[in-house]
């Protein structure tokens, strides 16, 4: 049943597994809804573990339900009237057998198809939707002027609550703000023993008390910290500009964030070449050369970049996009040399994927994994730092 | 909803619940699993908890969770310290290893003879791996000590509520076992109706005027944090004890400092709101604020 909106859902990136979807069945195999609106919610509560995919989740739910908008509200009317036993025993007993065979969503098709055949007012018979028949549908209603089954709207129904779209702006795969990267950021973790010995060994106090013939003596061992050490090197300036903004966030995310045992950051402009710098001005330059040497390959390296230049700016001597500079070893070099020092490197780029068919961001994509600059591309990147390659 | 067993909880005296809240914690009663409640701070996901307990006529037990505890220390606890000690002083018979044992949060939520609501605070505050060591034993609703080779079972399954500030991300498997339930910020209607069950005999010009400045407020998108539900409450309780006129709150926003708590956002409203300059010393802060 629904097997469909399973995988719009799925379809619409909404992570959903077998497990959920077997309990939803499991909840509306017990009657705990009525109506499309109760559905709504209920669907959302058991498949949707975040308010991340809330969006996602209304786009879908549009999609697969958009042939019912209008009868959302009509349809609990009809389930309630069938609830109702007296008006079960003014139907034949071949309808009756319908009825137990007929499952919600087919039920509502049934309507639909009903309701496209029908053109006018409609009063008794047993087929047309209208008052005092016997067709399954409604008990008082008329069409086209207006559908209602008798009783008072409860409010917005579900499809409408799915269009507006509310939850349009909790979507990880847009918005990045820093708490959130510094949460992705926390993720990059390695715990070994280091530091003062502060932790109480439980197992070395027990030998020892043993030894000393139950004499308590205690043992102390080194706490669990974070290793992680973090290398960021960002591009400035130039076709960067637009995205300065988002580039500050995890600057300012990965700087504030002090459980890295190291935290080191350079920019460079385009591409990087001899010279790094320390600040966005481009003041207080460090050789690149120098970075290789006195950075240990266990620093886990963060490209930030589009990526984007011309072709010789990449691969050609003297190709840096200001004279001055006269690098003698090529860009692409560089990036070489760097990606086979560090052992985990990853490049972020704020551009969409659609753009990456660029030559040079093809080529530097060929040296460095590269992820999309949003949570979820920021999520994956620093799963790929955990991971030796 | 006509399955009356299935529509359980309907909301307290005390606590307005919209029909999606009440919906999801009934899904989690009726389909057994824990229900977990995320929001933005201050929408009174906790308040949560202690609502069914009390709308359902339920003990509610509290398991706050901090950024040390251990799956383990909601189980149970062995006191090796205390029996070692009481070994050596030979204070007392320490050969009953029960008497070490002490059951944690959710293992006095098993034992209990009757059902309880159990209130998982803050899951997210723990180490990442917490959740995941804790799946078992809610799923199975049991545990073993192996200390003294007994499995504790639950007695009546409790009804667990867990509440989490979205710090840390919660692994999938652990997701994939609970109904989610995100709690959005209340509009001015429902707004109205959560103030009145705080302040029963509120004057309403009072309450629209404070409404009307809360929101505005809200709308600020340059706030670092923005306020929220319990702030208000405490602003209006402000306002009250203040005995502020209602024709004042609009305009001056008064005790500004009990709905913006950054510093910043502090600064930014003086400026902004006020027109003046951000004040030069701690006197003239404090003047403002009071």
């Amino acid at each position: 049943m629904f097997i469909d909106f399973f995988y719009t859902l799925k379809k619409r990136k909404v992570p959903v597994s077998i497990t959920e979807w077997m309990a939803l069945m499991d909840a509306l195999s017990r009657g705990l809804i009525s109506n499309l609106d109760e559905f709504y919610y209920l669907a959302r509560a058991i498949l949707v573990k975040s308010e991340a995919y809330y969006d996602q989740y209304d786009v879908a739910f549009q999609e697969y339900f958009k042939g019912i908008e209008a009868p959302a509200e009509i349809s609990e009317k009809i389930l309630e009237w069938l609830k109702d036993p007296i008006n079960r025993m003014t139907l034949t007993d071949e309808e009756k057998a319908l009825f137990d065979m007929m499952d919600f969503d087919e039920l509502l098709r049934e309507f639909e198809k009903r309701l496209a055949e029908q053109t006018e007012q409609h009063d008794g018979g047993n087929y047309w939707i209208g008052r005092g028949g016997r067709s399954p549908f409604g008990h008082s209603g008329s069409h086209p002027a207006g559908i209602r089954i008798g009783g008072e709207s409860r409010g917005r129904g579900a499809i409408q609550i799915a269009q507006e779209r509310r939850f349009r702006n909790y979507r990880s795969d847009l918005t990045l703000d820093v708490r959130q990267v510094k949460m992705a950021l926390r993720r990059l973790r390695e715990l070994s023993r280091i530091g003062p010995e502060d932790e109480l060994d439980l197992e070395e106090t027990i030998d020892a008390t043993a030894k000393n013939a139950g004499d308590i003596e205690l043992c102390w061992t080194r706490s669990r910290r974070n290793t992680v050490k973090l290398l960021l090197l960002m591009d400035v300036g130039g076709s960067m500009v637009p995205h300065a903004e988002v580039c500050s966030q995890l600057f300012s995310a990965a700087h504030s964030e002090s459980h890295f045992k190291d935290f080191q950051y350079f920019y460079f402009h385009n591409c990087i070449y001899d010279n790094l710098y320390r600040d966005i001005e481009r003041q207080g330059e460090i050789s690149t050369e120098q970075l290789l040497r006195t950075l240990e390959p266990e620093y886990k390296v963060i490209l930030v970049g589009d990526a984007t230049m011309a072709v010789q700016e990449l691969t050609e001597k003297y190709g840096a996009i200001y004279y001055y500079q006269r690098n003698d070893t090529p860009g692409i070099i560089w990036l070489k040399r760097i990606a086979e020092h560090f052992t985990h490197c990853v490049w972020l780029n704020p551009e969409t994927e659609y753009s990456w068919n660029h030559p040079t961001v093809l080529i530097i994509g060929k040296l460095f994994p590269m992820f999309h600059l949003t949570l979820d591309g920021l999520g994956e990147a620093v799963r790929k730092l955990n991971v030796r390659r | 909803m006509a399955n009356t067993e299935f529509d359980q909880f309907r909301g307290s005296a005390d606590y307005v619940a919209d029909d999606a809240l009440r919906n999801s914690v009934n899904v989690s009663m009726a389909l057994r699993r824990p229900l977990l409640v995320r929001g933005e701070p201050g929408t009174g996901k906790t308040l949560l908890a202690h609502s069914i307990a009390r709308g359902l006529g339920k003990r509610l037990i509290t398991w706050n969770i901090k950024s040390t505890t251990k799956a383990q220390d909601g189980l149970y606890v062995y006191d090796t310290v205390q029996r070692l000690n009481d070994s050596r002083f030979g204070d007392r018979d320490v050969s009953d290893i029960r008497y070490y044992i002490k059951l944690g949060k959710l293992g006095q939520a098993f034992i209990s003879s009757e059902q309880v609501v159990l209130l998982i605070d803050e899951v997210d505050k723990a180490d990442l791996e917490f959740p995941n060591d804790l799946l078992n034993e809610l799923d199975e609703m049991s545990f073993f000590i192996p200390e003294t080779n007994e499995t504790i079972t639950a007695v009546h399954r409790p009804i667990v509520v867990i509440t989490s500030n979205a710090e840390k991300e919660l692994p999938d498997a652990f997701l994939r076992r609970c109904i989610f339930h995100f709690i959005e910020f209340p509009d001015p209607a429902r707004m109205e109706e959560i103030v009145k069950v705080h302040f029963p005999d509120i004057q309403n010009n009072l309450l629209g005027e404070a409404l009307k400045a809360f929101y505005v407020l809200r709308g600020v998108d340059e706030f670092r944090k923005k306020p929220s539900t319990a702030e208000l409450i405490d602003w209006i309780r402000a306002l009250i004890a203040g005995g502020i006129p209602h024709d004042r709150i609009f305009k001056e926003i008064p005790f500004v400092g009990t709905l913006l708590k950054k510093e910043t956002d502090y600064d930014f409203f003086v400026t902004r709101h006020q027109g003046r300059r951000r004040p030069n010393s701690r006197a003239d802060a404090y003047r403002m604020l009071y």
